[in-house]
This record gives C-alpha cells, structure tokens and sequence, in this order.
C-alpha cells in the first residue's frame, strides 16, 4: 500500500493563534508555539510531528485562511 | 522524500481563496466570519462570477467584509441591505446580487426589510450570521440571544418575562411565500463546513434562476461576545444553540 504524505505551508504573520486547526488536525501534526509570537503579537500554529497526510482539515476549519496544504503519494 | 519534494504547485490540496485578498481580516482569533468569507469566495469563484458579483456588507462586525473579497460590493445603511439589494438586482438582473448580515443586522433594526424583500421575492441570497449575540458593540442581549444565555446587558440570563422570546428568523422566512430556498448551517467542523458551501452554492445558484429569494443562516460563534475561547465557543455552540437553532433545510423549492 503507498504511503501519503502531506506538508504544510503557514502564513505565520497571518495566523492569530485561535487554535481551532489544532483540534481539527486527526493526526495531531500541529500545536501553537510556546515562546514566541508574531508582528501582531499572537502565538501562531506551527507543525510539531512529521505525520501530516495532507487531509486538509485544518485549512478548512482556518478562518484566515493561513494554510496551504500539499499532498503527494510516497511510492 | 524531502519536504521540498511535497510542497510542489502540482501537489496543492488546498489554499486560500483566490478571491479572498492578502490584507489580514479584522475579526477576533476564530472567529466564523473568517470562514464564511472564505466560502463566499470559494462559491463565486467556481460559479466563475467575480465580475458580475455584488454583494451588500452590512452595519456590524461584518461590515468591512468589502475589503476582504475582490468583487463589487454596496455599504448599506444599519439594516437596509436587503433594501439596497433588492435595488441592484432589479437594475442588474444579471448579476449575483448577496447581502452578508449579522443577526444585530438583520433580525433587530432590518427585521422589516428582510422579510419584505425576502417575501417579494426578490432573486437575491441572504447569508444571516447568527451568533445570538451583538459581537461589534460589546456583547449586549440581541433578539436572537437563547433564553438563560447570560450577556452584558441580561447579567443574569435571558428572562422571556423581561426580555421576550428569541426571534428564529428563518423558521420566519420559511413560510413566506417568496421564498426558494431557506438552510441554517454552521461553519464549526470540516463536514459542516462542506455542507454549508453547498447550501450557499445552491442558494446563489437559485437566485441566479429567478426562483425567488434565499436566506442561508449560519449558526456562528463569537468568543469575545461569550468570553470563551474560540474552541470552547465551538463547543458551547453544539451544546446549547443547536437545541433551538437546528441545523438543516427549512425549505426548498426543488423539493416541494
């Protein structure tokens, strides 16, 4: 069976750290960063483990739309 | 395989909304809004209508929804958007005619002009974001607030024998007659908000048939306004607006 892989791409300044991609992610890829923050002063989500598979779940639920989501078949 | 080999254009899956511009939105972290402008987006850009969209922003939180997403867009006077649609629809037949309103809009000062325009049956789509609450102005006691929901202005819950009874407005909007197609939704997990792209798709889609009006309700949170965080609101919101708020199809003209 092929593995699926998946990466994300965050736009850090635009995230404001709500939180709501990390209880979406069935994979738990994300988690929001403990020590630093961005120009606006929030704590942005940031990929923690290497387990994304690229469902997408956390760019849909964004509602800043801070994520691109890529996905791709590991032959 | 390396993360470069991934995060190739032929292997996106998803990304921000072509329609929806790069200027940061000015709503609290979590906030609903976010994700209906991006659905909005996503909708008129399969339909291929960016140049023949406008859509009416209201007086309320969602009153800057004008400089997120790249179509024509009217500001309306505090409730009047169903007013002012119903003008450009009717001088612009071929367009996709929308109003975006909050429930301080549209069922407390534009209660009259929403049903009016939406029992004339005006070809137009209405997307109602309820929150049950006024988010802009500090969390004050809207018509829409749940009976024993505390805010600002109601400390001690909502009190039916003070405040009156919660308006449902599209239970309202279901039985009149200019109506085509009435769906409440929300935008709190991934299936919802697939569900809700599609009553939205269908609703602009019915509107631009000439079928009659449309009112797409969206059950949203707002976690300033109810001092939750914004997975707690979500999570508040399944529990308790979900009772009386139920999500589904209200009516629809295909099916009658």
């Amino acid at each position: 069976m092929s593995k699926i892989k998946g990466a994300l791409v965050i736009d850090t300044d635009r995230c404001k750290g709500c939180g709501l991609c990390i209880v979406a992610c069935p994979t738990k890829t994300l988690a929001l960063t403990t020590n630093e923050v961005n120009h606006k002063g929030y704590a942005f989500c940031q990929e923690v483990n290497d387990t994304c598979i690229g469902c997408a779940s956390c760019a849909i639920v964004c509602p800043d739309g801070c994520i691109s989501v890529y996905r791709k078949k590991v032959e | 395989m390396t993360r470069e080999d991934i995060i190739q254009p032929e292997n996106l899956v998803y990304q921000k909304p072509r329609l929806l511009n790069d200027m940061t939105m000015h709503y609290c972290p979590g906030c609903s809004h976010g994700v209906v402008h991006k659905l909005i987006a996503e909708v008129i850009d399969e339909m291929g209508m960016q140049d023949h969209s406008i859509g009416i922003s209201p007086v309320g939180c969602g009153v800057f929804a004008y400089r997120y997403i790249d179509i024509d867009w009217q500001e309306a006077a505090h409730g009047r958007a169903p007013a002012l649609a119903t003008a450009c629809k009717r001088l612009w037949p071929d367009r996709l005619v929308f109003t975006y309103q909050g429930d301080g809009d549209l069922a407390a000062i534009g209660t009259a002009e929403t049903i009016h325009a939406l029992n004339r049956g005006e070809n137009i789509t209405i997307i109602y974001i309820n929150n049950a609450i006024y988010g802009m102005t500090g969390g004050q006691m809207a018509p829409t607030t749940l009976e024993g929901m505390k805010t600002v202005t109601c400390p001690y819950g909502r009190d039916p024998k003070i405040h009156g009874y919660p308006l449902n407005m599209s239970e309202i909007a279901a039985q009149l007659k200019g109506t085509a197609y009435v769906s409440r939704q929300s935008v709190h997990s991934v299936p919802a908000i697939r569900k809700a792209k599609k009553a939205i798709r269908k609703a602009f889609e019915l509107s631009m048939q000439g079928k009659g009006s449309n009112l797409i309700e969206i059950v949203a949170t707002c976690s300033s306004g109810w001092k939750l965080p914004p997975v707690k609101a979500n999570k508040w919101m399944e529990e308790n607006m979900f009772d009386f708020y139920k999500v589904g199809d209200l009516k629809d003209i295909d099916k009658e």
